[in-house]
């Protein structure tokens, strides 16, 4: 009797908890959902619904949305393409050789260099943005994908080598070790062994330098000045700014354009995700 | 972090003239083989060395140096002292950016954690379903940096946007915040609060650390779960929570996009938003002050820097760093 009672007491309990934990994650969303549902009403309702379903279903903000700007919008996704998946395998790239030497060769002034690496994961952008525009103007990168993308190569994101480090650490040595007794170089070591072991933290690296460089907003604005050379979030913000009352429409239906690979990629790899923000607490 | 910290590598033979004979002596590389491999290892470094020259650690000695001086990009540019400086103290819109920014990380960043913390312990109770739970409230944290979001935000808490609408269900007639100098902040800091699932599933991790045998033991003992949290949950979760802290009060001190978008890269109303990057964006490459934009960006470093070296000081009277 007093057992049963105790597990009614706790199926209440749990179901109450749910009914908790779904009513909050759904206002948490409902924004979302709402800017979605918005895409696909005209202007006018979107100023006076607050529901989730429209009352005049329309699909024209998306084809309006498309043309509003001066190049119709996938130019500013190729290009937004192009930035991240110069990104991506420059972090890729940069990142994990760096990884490697610090995780697995012995070498002066290792612990100073690792420190550096360290340090430089806390430097704000902003404390340095203005030294690398004057260099990238000096060298005639300003408006085109190189200072983008070149930084990437030349692993300055910490994050990344801190992640890739952790991980090469929990590899077992005896395998380079068994390598080297068998005549192979640190080059080979390194493309044949250790980077095959170690895909679960380049597919990290990849998914979350997606998700930052398809975000980021202030290198881009700062560095591509031209519309032909615009990425999405640069031209989402010309949008805005050029955006009466009126128009909120298709600006809702390009700003849900622009979230979907984001969130393509949080589906695809969530377990990634979760797995790099625990162990490195990276956002 | 720590346990990399405290894995230090041997150092490196100095004096391989004199090796010590005996059982170490094996252990040690050759001499021509640890220089075959600092070859390797600053062969590997060779981006990440370029990078540091470049793009780091050079441009922040730059910036520095640019500090003292009224670089504009067009013209020479002269060494002025400390005059950049001097301005700084002057600068009302200067210190009102600091307030925008100080208000905005101190009570932004608790409330984000707080609110962390109690998700976290909630769905740490063996709740089913835990991987679609996180996933959903973490989804925010993925996109709230985003233009797109920030473009929602604007809608969302405009004169005629969803707030509105929802209490004018109630019959209140709403502001339009993010136009209004009293309320545009708070919307900004609601977006934050909102992007709390990355340090929720880092809290997660940490909760899953702390082993069952500790409240098991506290339960018998008698003790109500308000004292478990307090003697167990939070000494145990210390670690966690000074390690978000010093996250989110550095990726706080950096926001830019969100006031960017919402304000139309003024700052307004009346600089109510204008976050002190946006100041530093508004100098350096709306006027092409970048002299003192420099100078600008060496106190936000020290005030980060500050903040993080109090934070790690601070620590050590209330970080528990378990056995």
């Amino acid at each position: 009797m007093l057992s049963q009672e105790r597990t009614r007491a706790q199926r209440v309990r749990r179901l109450i908890t749910h009914i908790g934990l779904i009513g909050f994650g759904l206002a948490m969303l409902y924004p979302l959902l709402w800017m979605l549902s918005s895409s696909f009403k005209p202007t006018a309702e979107i100023f006076r619904a607050p529901g989730l379903i429209p009352e005049t279903l329309t699909f024209g903000n998306y084809p309006e949305g498309w043309e509003a700007l001066q190049f119709p919008f996938h130019h500013y996704l190729l290009n937004s393409a192009i930035v991240v998946a110069g990104a991506i395998i420059g972090n890729l790239v940069g990142c994990s050789m760096a990884a490697y030497a610090f995780a697995r060769l012995e070498f002066r002034g290792k612990r100073l260099f690792f420190a550096i690496m360290l340090a430089t994961i806390m430097l704000p952008i902003h404390v340095v943005i203005v030294p690398q525009y004057i260099l990238f103007s000096e060298l005639g990168w300003i408006n085109t994908f190189l200072p983008l993308i070149v930084p990437k190569l030349l692993a300055t994101d910490g994050f990344f080598i801190f992640l890739m480090v952790q991980f090469i650490r929990g590899l077992p040595k005896d395998l380079d070790e068994a390598a080297r007794i068998d005549g192979c170089g640190h080059v080979r070591i390194f493309c044949q062994l250790i980077l095959p072991l170690s895909m679960p933290a380049l597919a990290t690296t990849a998914i979350f330098t997606f998700i930052w460089t398809w975000n980021d907003f202030f290198s881009q604005l700062i560095f591509l000045t031209s519309p032909d050379m615009y990425t999405v979030p640069v031209a989402l913000r010309t949008f805005v700014d050029s955006t009466s009352q009126t128009s909120w429409g298709p600006l809702f239906a390009m700003s849900i354009v622009a979230l979907g690979p984001v969130f393509g990629f949080f589906l695809a790899g969530q377990r990634y995700l979760v797995k790099g923000i625990a162990t490195t607490g990276i956002k | 972090m720590s346990a990399l910290l405290q894995r230090r590598p041997p150092k490196t033979p100095q004096n391989t003239a004199a090796p010590k004979p005996g059982k170490r002596a094996g252990k040690r590389p050759a001499p021509g083989r640890q220089r075959r491999e600092n070859l390797a290892a600053y062969g590997f470094l060779t981006p990440w060395f370029l990078g540091l020259v470049f793009i780091t650690a050079g441009p922040l000695l730059a910036s520095l140096y640019f500090s003292f001086t009224d670089y504009s990009l067009i013209g020479d540019h002269n060494w002025v002292g400390l005059e950049n400086y001097e301005r700084m103290l002057t600068d009302e819109r200067l210190f009102n950016a600091l307030k925008v920014t100080f208000v905005y990380v101190f009570v932004s960043v608790p409330l984000q954690l707080a609110m962390a913390l109690a998700l976290a312990m909630i769905l740490d109770r063996g709740v089913r379903g835990l991987p679609l739970y996180r996933s959903v409230y973490y989804l925010p944290s993925l996109l709230g940096g985003s233009v797109a979001i920030a473009i929602l935000w604007r809608q969302v808490f405009g004169a005629d946007g969803l707030i509105n609408q929802v209490l004018a269900f109630f019959g209140i007639q709403g502001e339009g915040w993010v136009s209004h100098p009293d309320y545009a902040l708070g919307t900004l800091i609601v977006l934050n609060v909102w992007t709390f699932g990355a340090p929720m599933v880092i809290f997660l991790a940490g909760l899953r650390q702390i082993p069952a045998m500790y409240y098991e033991a506290a339960a018998v003992d008698g003790a109500s779960p308000l004292r478990r949290f307090w003697n167990i949950t939070v000494p145990m979760l210390t670690p966690i929570i000074f390690f978000n802290l010093v996250l989110q009060f550095i990726n706080a001190f950096q926001t830019f996009t969100q006031a960017f978008i919402v304000s139309g890269g003024t700052g307004g109303p009346s600089d109510s938003t204008l976050f002190y990057t946006l100041y530093l964006y508004q100098r350096g490459f709306g006027a092409f002050d970048m002299g003192y934009a420099s100078a600008m960006a060496w106190l936000l470093l020290m005030i980060i820097g500050g903040f993080t070296a109090v934070n790690f000081f601070a620590s050590k009277y209330w970080v528990f760093y378990g056995d």
